[in-house]
């Protein structure tokens, strides 16, 4: 007789996981794979033009690079709050609000100097991104609602009220119709580096990257974290200040998808309008999860899936595929890499019952 | 309000309820035994699909309402693959489970948006239908709403009274006692997950199928979210589920109701209705939780120990 026995490992090496995490995306290629055989299209074809659409030319790294900002500020957010064990899922709804606020001083103020205006862009989005992600917060630590359906019912409740403005009182009286703002002038727009299409967004999140991972790392903010995401009882018995753990993770978290917000109206799309909203915040918890919530990592995770996202959009252009084949490649991602990170946790002990 | 109009709305609330009535019952089982399933959006998408292609391609709604459960089962199989098997995160793997299942929906569905399958019509009970505005607000609708009547009270026993229901609570209550007292938590659980996947999926079915006729991407809305928080607000008890879900057909019907009067205001502020109403029908059963029937380990991986 053969005796199975599961054992909890000591510790998890990064080889293992770097490991899983190609595995991962292996599994899912191939199960995506069938799905593009069932929609009678070359699965090889597919899987080509993918790739070739998001690392195979200049213009492709530079768009998935671009890409990735918002997905890298998003998920650095919500891999804060997940290191406490708060399920921040609203960096969608924060990062729609972050693009409103930061709009709204842009039409409000367009003449104002670009440094000046830029600057106060930024600080109303990441107010905006911030008091979006308290409401959940206080209604968490005050009232106990959960802060998981709390944070996506504010996704649906921010979206649409981004929708109600570029449908109704910001449209641009002479867009023929199109629900989006009028063009920001000029100052409202956040140049680029360079002769490239990279904006500065991309300095922005280096800088906060490095000073997430130092804090982290370093701090004693970044112990109390640890501390009270492993155990938020024994934490609160120790005295550490869960509560204004909890408000702080929140409301960094959403003023960075707030920020994202700013840096997508300014820099790329130079108004608002509804295709802003491209589920950044959604793709950024696969992120968070896939770098095992750590800032670096994150931003490698980051940068891969927006390639996808690009390379997706690729295969949407050349083969017709339908935009959600991206949704179901993340999904299955997280999937695989959920039940892989068994065999970075454990070991399978196989031994003759004696 | 005038009779002629609230009960026809009280009628389009029951059904318009119906399928978040049937998602939430689904999820009050899974959580039952201590399993968190977040991917109930995911898993209704899927089941309104599968109910959709099967009745378009049978010609059978019935075949295609229980291929929505079936289906449901399945999706909600891998949340149960990763998390008893694999004991990876539940609240992570529900949220895949949701990207997946809506995005997997939308994707098969994309080249049937806007086309028709048979569907259930109206089926005014005999007897029944005529009694005065009880007749006309609940027994004037459709076959999926007259079984629906029945699950949360068939729920309710099978938990309440079933050596099996006991079981499924006692895996959510203190699953190593019961794992002590020679009761298999994973097959407990197992149970919890495809048994809700499959009420979801039904849900999921009833848009496709009775509330529409037609395939939409997109087609259920938040609808699965409302019922996670559904289940909250109803104590994890079947009998106010039954509550809640008409309060969000209400809540639904009204506002399509007043869009179609060509009232004044903007549709996407009357379609945040739903969702506010939603935080705060939480915030408020969160807030006075007495009474409650909440799992007391939900979410929680059950690690064997040696």
């Amino acid at each position: 007789m053969l005796a199975v026995k599961i054992v909890r490992k000591q510790e998890a090496s990064i080889w293992n996981s770097c490991f899983l995490f190609f595995a991962a995306i292996a599994v899912s290629l191939g199960i995506s794979a069938l799905l593009l055989i069932m929609h009678h299209k070359s699965p090889l074809d597919g899987i080509e033009l993918l790739f070739r659409g998001a690392f195979g030319s200049l213009w492709a790294l530079e768009e998935s690079l671009l890409k990735g900002i918002p997905i890298f500020l998003c998920s650095l957010g919500v891999a804060t709050t997940f290191r406490l064990q708060i399920w921040n899922i609203g960096a969608e709804g924060q990062f729609a609000l972050g693009a409103v606020g930061a709009t709204w001083v842009a039409l409000l103020y367009p003449d104002l100097p670009p440094v000046l205006l830029l600057l106060l862009m930024l600080l109303i989005s990441l107010a905006a991104g911030g008091v979006w992600a308290l409401i959940p917060a206080v209604l968490k630590i005050r009232l106990r609602a959960n802060e998981i359906i709390v944070t996506l019912m504010l996704n649906y409740l921010g979206i649409l009220f981004l929708d109600y403005l570029v449908y109704g009182p910001w449209k641009d009286p002479v867009s023929f119709g199109f629900p989006m703002t009028p063009e920001f002038s000029s100052n409202a727009i956040l140049g680029t580096i360079g002769g490239t299409r990279i904006n500065w967004g991309v300095v922005l999140c280096l800088v906060l990257g490095l000073a997430v991972w130092i804090a982290l790392r370093y701090s004693r903010l970044g112990y109390e974290l640890k501390a009270s995401g492993e155990n938020v009882k024994a934490a609160r018995y120790a005295g550490l200040p869960y509560n204004r753990l909890v408000i702080l993770v929140m409301v960094f978290s959403g003023a960075l998808a707030g920020c994202a917000g700013f840096l997508e109206v300014s820099a790329n799309l130079n108004r608002l309008q509804p295709s802003v909203i491209a589920g950044y915040g959604y793709t950024a918890i696969v992120v968070a999860w896939l770098a095992r919530l750590n800032p670096l990592y994150i931003g490698v995770a980051s940068y891969l899936l927006a390639g996808l996202k690009v390379g997706v959009e690729n295969m949407q252009l050349e083969l017709q595929v339908p935009a959600a084949f991206g949704g179901i490649l993340e999904g299955l991602i997280l999937l695989t890499v959920l039940a892989g990170g068994f065999f970075t946790q454990y070991t399978i002990d196989i031994r003759r019952r004696e | 309000m005038r009779a002629e109009i609230l009960v026809p709305l009280l009628a389009a609330a029951v059904q318009s309820g119906t399928p978040i009535l049937y998602a939430t019952l689904g999820e009050i089982i899974t959580e039952k035994s201590g399993v968190l399933n977040l991917g109930v959006e995911g898993i209704m998408m899927v089941g309104a699909l599968a109910g959709f292609l099967v009745s378009m391609y049978t010609g059978n709604p019935i075949m295609g309402f229980v291929a929505g459960g079936v289906f449901g089962a399945l999706i909600a199989g891998i949340h149960g693959l990763v998390c008893l098997v694999f004991r990876g995160n539940q609240v992570v793997s529900g949220l895949a489970i949701t990207i997946l299942g809506t995005n997997l929906a939308n994707y098969l569905g994309t080249p049937y948006v806007g086309k028709a399958a048979a569907g259930f019509g109206m089926l005014p009970v005999p007897y029944l239908s005529k009694i005065p505005i009880v007749g006309a607000i609940l027994f004037r609708l459709d076959m999926l709403v007259y079984i629906s009547y029945f699950v949360p009270f068939i729920v309710w026993i099978f938990l309440r009274y079933t050596r099996w229901g006991l079981g499924l609570r006692a895996m959510g209550e203190n699953p190593e006692a019961g794992s002590a007292g020679g009761l298999g938590v994973m097959a407990y659980r197992w149970g919890g997950i495809l048994a809700g996947g499959f009420l979801v999926g039904l849900g999921g079915a009833y848009l496709s199928l009775a509330y529409t006729h037609l395939w939409a991407n997109g087609l259920s809305a938040g609808r699965g979210w409302i019922a996670v928080a559904l289940v909250i607000f109803a104590f994890w008890k079947p009998g106010r589920a039954m509550l809640g879900a008409y309060l969000f057909g209400g809540v639904m019907a009204f506002q399509l109701r007043l869009q179609a009067t060509g009232t004044n205001l903007p549709s996407s502020l009357l379609l945040m209705l739903p969702y506010a109403l939603t935080v705060l029908v939480l915030v408020l059963s969160s807030w006075k939780a007495e009474g409650s029937d909440a799992p007391a380990v939900l979410g929680v991986n059950f690690e064997p120990v040696e």
